[in-house]
C-alpha cells in the first residue's frame, strides 16, 4: 500500500475516535442537561447536578468542536459538503449547542425562579436537541444524501431538508443517540450525588440502557434491508481527493452487510455494543456505577464502528449521483495536509486526555449541596 | 444549468459579519482579563495579600459572565464554514482546516479544560498550582488568537500552497509558510494588544465607577492602576504593529491600501496628504470633500519619501491582463476536467496564476460562464470586472479612520489615567473617571472597525486573488438564509440583554458584598489592615 492510502486510512480511524469521543463526553453533559427538570426537584438538586459536570462541561465541548475543526482540515470536501446539505439542521444544531455555555455561566448568577426556570428549560432543549440531530446525521448518511457537483467542485443541493428529518429511521438513530446520552448522564450522576439525585438517575439509566439497545437491535433490522451503496469497480485507493472522477457506484438493498460477509469478524462490533447496553443497564442495577460508566464507552465504540464497518469506504453517499459520492479516498486532504495533521494529532491528542483526566480526579468525590452554596464560583 | 444567486452570497456575507463582529465583542475582553486575573493571583501568591485575591476573585467573575458569550459564539465560527462557505471551504480547507483543528488541539482545549479547574479549584489546588492554571487559561486565550489569525492571514497572503488541477483546489505545502507568514505574526500581536487595551479600560471603567461613588476605594484604587500601566504599554504597542500592519498591505495587498487611504490616482511623493476626512464614492470613483494633510501619506505608508502608491484606477488596469488570462486559465481547466488532455494542460499551465481573475470575472458573464464565450462578449465581461476588483472604498476608509482616531485617542486617555493614578491623585480628578467608565465599550468598538478594515478591505476576495466571494459561498436558497439570520439575530439579542444584565448587576455589587458568605468572608477583614 502506498503512504497517501495508510494515511487517509489512520484518518478515517481518527475520524471514528473523534466521533465516539464527542459522543461520549459531550453526549454525557447534555444527558444531565435531558435530565435536569425529571432528576432535580428543586433549585438545589438541580444546582447540585450542573456543578457535578461544572468543572468539566466546557473542556468535555471542545470535543464537538475538535470535531467540526478535524473534519475541515482533514476531510475539507466533506466538512464544506455535508454541513451545507444539512443546513438547517446545521442551524437547529448549532442554536441548540450555544444555547449551553450560557445557560451554564448565566443560571444561577441570579436568584428569580422565572429566570432559572427558563435556563432549566434551555438545558433540556440543548441536551436533547443535539443529541437527536447527531443521531439522525448518522441515520441520514447512512440512508444517502441528495446532492451533486459542478464542474468546479460547488456542491447543489436535491432534496430538502425536511426529508432529512422526517424519516423513520432517521427518527430511530436519533432516538438511539439521545438514550445513549441520558444513560451516560445518569452515571455521571451516580458517581458523584447521594440520594435522591442518585436513585433517580439510577432509575432513568436503567431504562436508557435497555431502550438503546432495543433501538439499535431495531436498526440493525432496518439496515439489513435498507438501499445500500457500493463501488461497482475498484477504485485507486490513493487517487487525488476529487469527487468529480474515478469510482464507479451503484445502490442495493442490502449492501451495507457486504463487508461484514466478507469479514465475519466485524459482526463483533455490533454485538460488543448490544452487550455493553445490556451489562450497562444490569451494572446500573447493581450499582456498579465505575465499571458501568465503562459500558457507556464501549456501547458507543459499538454504535459507531458498525456504522463505520458498513459504510467503509463510503463518508457521505450521493442518491441523485451515486458516482460522486463521498468516501475516504476522493475527500480528504493532501498527503501532505494529512502528515502535518497526524504529526500534530499525536503529540497533543495523549496530551489533552492526560490533563482532562487529572482535572476530573483533582475534582473526584461526591458534590454535596453545602459546598455549592458556599463557593462564590459555583453554578 | 447551477447558478449562484447573488441575493444568498450578499445575505451569507451579512450573516458572517454579523456573527464575527459578534463574537468579537466577547474575544478581545477574555484575551486581555485571563493576563490580568494572572497578573493579580501572582502578586497574590507572592505576598500573599488577600486584596489580590479579591481582585482576582471579582474580576474573575466579570470575566466569566464574558467569557462564556465568547465560547457559545465561537461555536458558531467553528461551523459556519462549513454550513455558508462551502466552495470556500473545499478549495481553501486542505490548508485553511489545518490551523484551526490545530487551535482545537491546542488552544481550546486547554483554555477550556482549565477554565474549570480556574473557578472550581480554588479550594482543591494548592496555591501555585492554582497560579499555574490559571497562567495556562491566559496562554490558551491567546494561542486561540495566534492560531485563528494565522488562518485569517493565509486568506489575506495566501502562502504555502498552490493550485492542482486534479483536486480542483489549492493545495497545502509548506506549513512554515503558513506559520511564518510575518502577515500573521503582525496580525497576531496586533489583535492580542488590543484585546488587551479593551480589558484594561474595562477594569478602569468599573473601578472609576466605585471611585466616583467611594466604595471599595483601596480596591478600586489598585485595580486601575494595575489596569492603567498594562494599558499605557498595550495601547503602544497596538500603534506600532497597526503601523506594521500597514506597510505589509502596502506591499501584498495594494487594492486594500488604495482603498484604506482612498486614494484614487497614484500617489505625487513627498507632497501626497493623507485624508483626515473625505466622501469616497465607488460608482464614480472619486471622492468629494477631501481635506488631507500634505506630506503624510507617503512616510506613513512606505517609511520613505519618495515611494509612490499605486491608485486604485492605475490597479484596475494593471488588472486587465489578469483578467483576460484568467479566463483563459478557467476555460483551459474546465476542458482539462472534461478530456485530461496534456494540451489543456498546458494552457490552463500557461495561465494558471491568474486563476482567481477567471473566476472573479464569471459573475460578469451570461450564465455565469466564461469559458465559451465570443471575443466580444470576453471585452464587455473584463470590462465589467475591472471595477469589481476594488472594495467598498467608503466602508473601508472610514472604518479604518475611526480605528485610528480611536486608537490615538486612548493612547490619550491612558497618559493621563496612568499619571493620575501614580500620583494618587484620581480621585480629585473626578472628569477623568468619567471619562474612563464612559469609555468601557470604545475598544471593542475599535476592533470591530478594524476587523471591517481588514475584511472588507480584502473584497471582492475570500482568498486574496485566488477565490472570489462571490464563489464561495454555499448555494443555499434565499428561504434557508432568512430563517437562519432571523434566528441568529434573535438568539444574539437575547444573550446580550442577559449578559448586559448580569455584568451590570455583578458590577454594582462589588467585590465584597456579594462574597460575604463562603470562601471569601475574610477577605473584609484582610483587606481592612491595607486600607491606609
Ligand atoms: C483596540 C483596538 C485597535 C486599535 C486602537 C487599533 N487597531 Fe488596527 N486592528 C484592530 C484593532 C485595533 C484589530 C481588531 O485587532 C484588527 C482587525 C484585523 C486584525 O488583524 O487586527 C485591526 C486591523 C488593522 C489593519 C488591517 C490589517 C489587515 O489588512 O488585515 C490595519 C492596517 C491597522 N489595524 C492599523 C492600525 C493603526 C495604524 C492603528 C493606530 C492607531 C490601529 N490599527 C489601532
Ligand atoms: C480567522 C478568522 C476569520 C476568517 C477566516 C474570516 C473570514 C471571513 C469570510 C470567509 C468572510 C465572508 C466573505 C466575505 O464577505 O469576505 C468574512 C467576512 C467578514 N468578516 Fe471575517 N473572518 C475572520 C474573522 C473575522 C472576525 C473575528 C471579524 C470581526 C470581528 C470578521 C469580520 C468580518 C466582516 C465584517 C466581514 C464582512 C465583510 C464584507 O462583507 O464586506 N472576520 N470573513
Ligand atoms: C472566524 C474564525 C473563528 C472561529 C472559527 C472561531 C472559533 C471559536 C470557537 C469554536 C470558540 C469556542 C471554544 C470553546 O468551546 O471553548 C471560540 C472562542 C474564542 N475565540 Fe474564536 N473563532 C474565530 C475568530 C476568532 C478570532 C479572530 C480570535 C482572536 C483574535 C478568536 C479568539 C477566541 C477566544 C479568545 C475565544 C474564547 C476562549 C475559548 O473559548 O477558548 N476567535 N472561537
Amino acid at each position: 500500500m502506498d503512504i497517501y492510502t495508510i494515511l487517509k486510512l489512520i484518518w478515517g480511524g481518527i475520524l471514528c475516535l473523534l466521533m465516539i469521543g464527542l459522543a461520549l463526553m459531550v453526549g454525557m453533559d447534555m444527558g444531565v442537561g435531558t435530565l435536569l427538570r425529571f432528576v432535580g426537584k428543586d433549585d438545589a438538586e438541580r444546582r447540585t447536578m450542573l456543578n457535578i459536570i461544572g468543572p468539566h462541561w466546557d473542556g468535555n465541548q471542545v470535543w464537538f468542536v475538535l470535531g467540526g475543526g478535524a473534519i475541515f482540515a482533514a476531510f475539507p470536501t466533506l466538512y464544506a459538503t455535508s454541513f451545507s446539505v444539512f443546513y438547517l439542521v446545521m442551524i437547529m444544531l448549532l442554536f441548540s449547542m450555544i444555547l449551553r455555555p450560557v445557560a451554564f455561566e448565566y443560571r444561577s448568577k441570579a436568584d428569580s425562579t422565572r429566570w432559572r426556570a427558563s435556563w432549566d428549560w434551555t438545558f433540556l432543549i440543548s441536551g436533547f436537541l443535539p443529541m437527536f440531530i447527531y443521531g439522525a446525521a448518522f441515520g441520514n448518511i447512512l440512508s444517502g444524501v441528495g446532492y451533486h457537483f459542478s464542474w468546479t467542485g460547488q456542491y447543489y443541493q436535491d432534496s430538502s431538508f425536511i426529508s432529512y428529518l422526517l424519516n423513520p429511521f432517521v427518527i430511530l438513530c436519533g432516538l438511539l443517540s439521545v438514550s445513549l446520552s441520558v444513560y451516560q448522564g445518569g452515571v455521571m450522576l451516580m458517581l458523584r450525588s447521594n440520594d435522591p439525585i442518585y436513585s433517580r438517575a439510577r432509575n432513568f439509566s436503567r431504562i436508557a440502557g435497555v431502550l438503546a439497545a432495543f433501538l439499535f437491535a431495531a436498526g440493525g433490522v432496518f439496515i439489513c434491508f435498507m438501499q445500500g451503496f457500493m463501488l461497482t469497480e475498484p477504485v485507486n485507493t490513493a487517487m487525488p481527493a476529487n469527487p468529480l472522477h474515478g469510482q464507479h457506484v451503484a445502490r442495493a438493498a442490502g449492501a451495507w452487510l457486504l463487508n461484514y460477509s466478507a469479514h465475519p469478524v466485524l459482526w463483533l462490533l455490533p454485538v460488543a455494543g448490544l452487550a455493553s447496553m445490556i451489562c450497562g443497564s444490569a451494572l446500573v442495577t447493581l450499582k456498579k456505577t465505575v465499571l458501568a460508566w465503562w459500558c457507556g464507552m464501549s456501547a458507543w465504540i459499538g454504535v459507531i464502528g458498525t456504522v463505520a464497518a458498513a459504510m467503509f469506504p463510503f463518508l457521505m453517499p450521493s442518491t441523485t449521483k451515486p458516482d460522486q459520492s463521498l468516501t475516504l479516498w476522493n475527500s480528504t486532504g493532501s498527503l501532505y495536509g494529512l502528515t502535518c495533521m497526524l504529526i500534530v494529532s499525536t503529540i497533543f491528542i495523549p496530551l489533552i486526555i492526560t490533563y482532562t483526566s487529572w482535572c476530573y480526579y483533582v475534582m473526584r468525590g461526591k458534590v454535596s449541596t453545602a459546598e455549592i452554596a458556599n463557593d462564590p464560583h459555583s453554578y | 444549468m447551477d447558478m449562484i444567486d447573488p441575493t444568498v452570497v450578499e445575505l451569507s456575507r451579512f450573516q458572517f459579519a454579523l456573527t464575527a463582529l459578534y463574537h468579537f465583542m466577547f474575544v478581545p475582553l477574555t484575551l486581555g482579563l485571563t493576563f490580568m486575573l494572572a497578573a493579580m493571583e501572582t502578586v497574590y501568591v507572592v505576598t500573599g495579600r488577600k486584596i489580590y485575591k479579591d481582585m482576582a476573585m471579582f474580576w474573575g467573575k466579570l470575566f466569566g459572565i464574558n467569557f462564556a458569550l465568547g465560547v457559545a459564539t465561537g461555536i458558531t465560527m467553528e461551523f459556519e464554514f462549513g454550513t455558508n462557505w462551502s466552495m470556500y471551504s473545499r478549495y481553501f480547507g486542505d490548508m485553511f482546516g489545518t490551523p484551526l483543528a490545530i487551535e482545537g488541539l491546542m488552544a481550546f482545549f486547554m483554555e477550556s479544560t482549565f477554565v474549570g479547574m480556574m473557578f472550581f479549584g480554588w479550594d482543591r489546588l494548592s496555591k501555585p498550582a492554582h497560579l499555574a492554571i490559571t497562567y495556562l487559561v491566559a496562554l490558551g486565550s491567546n494561542l486561540s488568537a495566534l492560531w485563528i489569525l494565522i488562518a485569517n492571514a493565509s486568506m489575506n497572503v495566501p502562502e504555502g500552497t498552490h493550485f492542482d488541477p486534479e483536486t480542483m483546489r489549492l493545495q497545502f505545502d509548506s506549513f512554515v509558510k503558513v506559520v511564518f507568514n510575518p502577515d500573521a505574526q503582525a496580525k497576531f500581536v496586533h489583535t492580542s494588544v488590543a484585546g488587551y487595551v479593551c480589558a484594561s479600560l474595562f477594569v478602569m471603567g468599573i473601578s472609576s465607577f466605585y471611585l466616583l461613588r467611594k466604595q471599595h476605594r483601596q480596591f478600586a484604587a489598585r485595580s486601575f492602576r494595575m489596569a492603567a500601566l498594562f494599558g499605557i504599554i498595550s495601547t503602544v504597542a497596538v500603534i506600532t504593529l497597526g503601523d506594521v500592519l500597514g506597510r505589509m498591505d502596502y506591499e501584498k495587498q495594494p487594492t486594500k491600501i488604495a482603498a484604506i487611504e482612498g486614494l484614487w490616482e497614484t500617489s505625487q511623493p513627498p507632497y501626497a496628504p493623507w485624508l483626515l476626512f473625505a466622501l469616497p464614492d465607488n460608482e464614480k470613483q472619486t471622492n468629494y470633500l477631501e481635506i488631507g494633510v500634505p506630506y503624510v501619506l507617503t512616510p506613513l505608508i512606505t517609511h520613505e519619501f519618495d515611494k509612490p502608491i499605486t491608485g486604485m484606477h492605475e490597479l484596475q488596469n494593471e488588472a486587465e491582463p489578469h483578467i483576460r488570462s484568467g479566463i483563459e486559465a478557467l476555460s483551459a481547466l474546465k476542458r482539462y476536467g472534461q478530456t485530461h488532455d496534456q494540451t489543456d494542460l498546458d494552457a490552463f499551465r500557461q495561465h494558471k496564476e491568474d486563476l482567481g481573475f477567471g473566476f472573479l470575472a464569471t459573475q460578469f458573464a451570461p450564465g455565469q460562464d466564461v469559458t465559451n464565450i465570443s471575443p466580444d462578449e470576453v471585452n464587455k465581461v473584463v470590462e465589467a470586472t475591472k471595477p469589481a476588483i476594488l472594495p467598498n472604498v467608503f466602508v473601508v476608509f472610514w472604518s479604518f479612520r475611526l480605528m485610528v482616531f480611536l486608537g490615538l485617542s486612548f493612547f490619550l486617555l491612558f497618559a493621563v489615567s496612568a499619571y493620575l493614578s501614580l500620583k494618587k491623585q484620581l480621585e480629585r480628578n473626578r472628569w477623568i473617571l468619567h471619562l474612563c467608565m464612559w469609555s468601557i465599550p470604545l475598544p471593542v468598538l475599535a476592533t470591530e472597525f478594524g476587523w471591517i478594515t481588514a475584511e472588507a478591505g480584502r473584497q471582492p476576495w475570500t482568498v486574496f486573488n485566488r477565490l472570489p466571494t462571490f464563489l464561495s459561498s454555499s448555494t443555499h436558497s434565499v428561504t434557508y438564509m432568512a430563517i437562519s439570520l432571523a434566528g441568529f439575530a434573535l438568539l444574539y439579542s437575547i444573550f446580550i440583554a442577559a449578559e448586559l444584565y448580569l455584568m451590570f448587576k455583578f458590577a454594582r455589587l462589588g467585590p465584597d458584598e456579594h462574597d460575604t458568605h463562603g470562601t471569601s468572608a475574610l477577605s473584609h477583614n484582610a483587606a481592612a489592615p491595607a486600607a491606609h
